[in-house]
């Protein structure tokens, strides 16, 4: 299937009055449909930049990104993009927290309205949905982010270290149940993490950015024995430390 | 496990029994204080430790307020102070929000205003009310004006430093949801802003009204502020005193709807 995404070339730096930082370096990769890619790389490296071009909330400096949907037609995908953090807002409930990128785009209508009840119900917040952010756990607010995401029916989701914020153990089950319910979604995903094990139990491919200025030092392909299986048990794939190794020793040994 | 649940109970109970004790024991000491003060006051000026003439005496003050009041003038004064008051302070709730909201848009016009604002906020605001009075006359628009003066400067950058201390990250989502600068303000910033909002309120009423005291000295031919400068004039020094213990009872019941206000709108908002 060919890439509903491309980019080619891309570079881009910050200026500041003590000279420019280049960030990136003539960085290409495609996205296919459905597919999940994670990003590593060293802490710093511009990840969360590149992100923030695909999400067209920067302007690249340098190169391009060719889109090419399958239904031919030429507009830029549209995206979803979840923060290191929920970011559910207190002084909303929930139901009005999940609708705010509905209320934004002036989109509340009756048939995206009816998806939101759906999701809710489906991810079991349909009780919490005049509750407030705070009375929820680590993981059902995920949900609801998720869903305030979901809610405007991107075709692509970036995610940012979106996990970062929660404990070991909230975040190895909410990582899984959260792609899963993307997978099932039949949405195309990009995660950046720096969670060498996360990135292959969650991801089809794998690309390793090098130190700054960052560039795509390795395409990983991951494929797992245990593939249809949970992302927990992904990790107790035979072929899970013979890829954390090769993306260890990526990382570690800069030049 | 029934004794243990029993046991439980019992030092609930010691606790809240504690917890009032310690309450009623702090409102005690506080009426204590005061009937005593009072005490002392009638006491010293009956006896005439002090001269009553210049320190007046509970006595004194309760008789002068009974007849002020028949006069109907105190209840004059006292509206005319409290009307001046929440005029300026309204207005300048309105006037720094506006302001505040202008300089979150342009960081151009924030860094332009920056050294006008500091200047102005450190400046002691009683060296304008001549210049008010020699503008404006010696009416109520003066005082207003002059009540205005000592908040503004201070709640507009109280406002403006609230607002840029925001999340920057909640900012970004909204950018990420396709959201404007203007959804920006409206969905995050303001009401991200609403515990500063109110705090500066609670301090603005405050100095609303110290501004108002300050007019009503140097213009006023009416309010609490005149009462006092005519008071030492004329050597009534009960009509100053009374004036004054009016003066922090309005200060107290000022704070206390202020308060009252914030605690509803920190129960609305879940804050």
């Amino acid at each position: 299937m060919s890439d509903i995404l491309e980019l080619k070339k891309i570079g881009y730096s910050y200026h500041n009055l003590h000279g420019e930082t280049k960030a990136l370096e003539d960085i290409s990769f495609g996205v296919r449909p459905g597919e999940f890619v994670a990003i590593v790389g060293p802490s710093g490296c511009g990840k969360s930049t590149l992100l923030s071009i695909i999400a067209g909330l920067l302007v690249p400096e340098q190169g391009t990104i060719l889109v090419n949907n399958p239904d031919g037609s030429l507009h830029y995908p549209r995206i979803g993009y979840m923060l290191q953090r929920d970011h559910l807002f207190e002084w909303r409930t929930v139901y009005r927290n999940v609708i705010l990128g509905l209320e934004i785009r002036k989109m509340l209508t009756p048939e995206r309205l009816r998806t939101v009840d759906r999701l809710l119900e489906e991810y079991g917040l349909d009780k919490f949905r005049e509750k407030r952010p705070s009375e929820l756990s680590g993981g059902m607010k995920q949900r609801a982010a998720l869903i305030r995401t979901l809610a405007l029916e991107p075709q692509l989701l970036l995610l940012d270290e979106p996990f970062s914020a929660l404990d070991y153990q909230t975040r190895l089950m909410v990582s899984s149940d959260i792609c899963r319910l993307i997978r099932e979604a039949g949405k195309t995903m990009i995660i950046i993490t720096h969670d060498l094990a996360e990135a292959i139990s969650l991801a089809d491919r794998i690309i390793v950015l090098s130190g700054r200025p960052a560039r795509v030092k390795r395409e990983l392909p991951i494929k797992l024995t245990l593939r249809d299986d949970s992302p927990l048990a992904a990790r107790n794939a035979p072929e899970f430390q013979d890829y954390f190794n090769r993306l260890w020793e990526d990382l570690t040994h800069e030049n | 496990m029934k004794t243990d649940t029993k046991k439980e109970l019992t030092r609930q109970e010691e606790f809240m029994r504690r917890h009032r004790r310690h309450h009623h024991l702090i409102a005690f000491w506080r009426a204590l204080l005061f009937v005593l003060f009072l005490a002392l006051w009638e006491i010293s000026a009956d006896l005439g430790w002090i001269d009553s003439f210049f320190f007046s005496s509970p006595s004194r003050v309760a008789a002068c307020f009974v007849a002020q009041l028949k006069t109907n003038s105190l209840l004059t004064h006292i509206g005319i102070t409290l009307f001046e008051t929440v005029v300026s302070f309204i207005l300048v709730l309105l006037f720094s929000l506006l302001l505040a909201t202008l300089l979150w848009y342009s960081t151009r016009l924030s860094e332009v205003l920056e050294p006008y604002l500091v200047v102005l906020n450190s400046l002691p605001k009683s060296a304008l009310a001549p210049l008010f009075i020699v503008w404006l006359g010696t009416g109520s628009t003066t005082i207003i004006v002059a009540g205005m003066s000592v908040a503004v400067f201070g709640s507009i950058i109280s406002f403006y430093t609230g607002f840029r201390q925001v999340d920057e990250e909640k900012i970004t989502l909204i950018y990420t949801l396709g959201g404007t600068k203007r959804d920006a303000f409206t969905k995050v910033v303001l009401p991200g802003s609403v515990p500063i909002l109110l705090s500066t309120a609670k301090v603005n009423i405050g100095l609303a009204l110290v501004g108002v005291i300050i007019g009503e000295f140097l213009a006023a031919r009416r309010g609490l502020g005149y009462l006092i400068i005519y008071g030492s004039q004329v050597f009534r020094l009960d009509m100053v005193i009374t004036s004054i213990i009016v003066l922090c009872v309005i200060a107290l019941l000022f704070y206390k709807t202020v308060q009252v206000i914030e605690h509803r709108i920190r129960i609305k908002f879940k804050m």
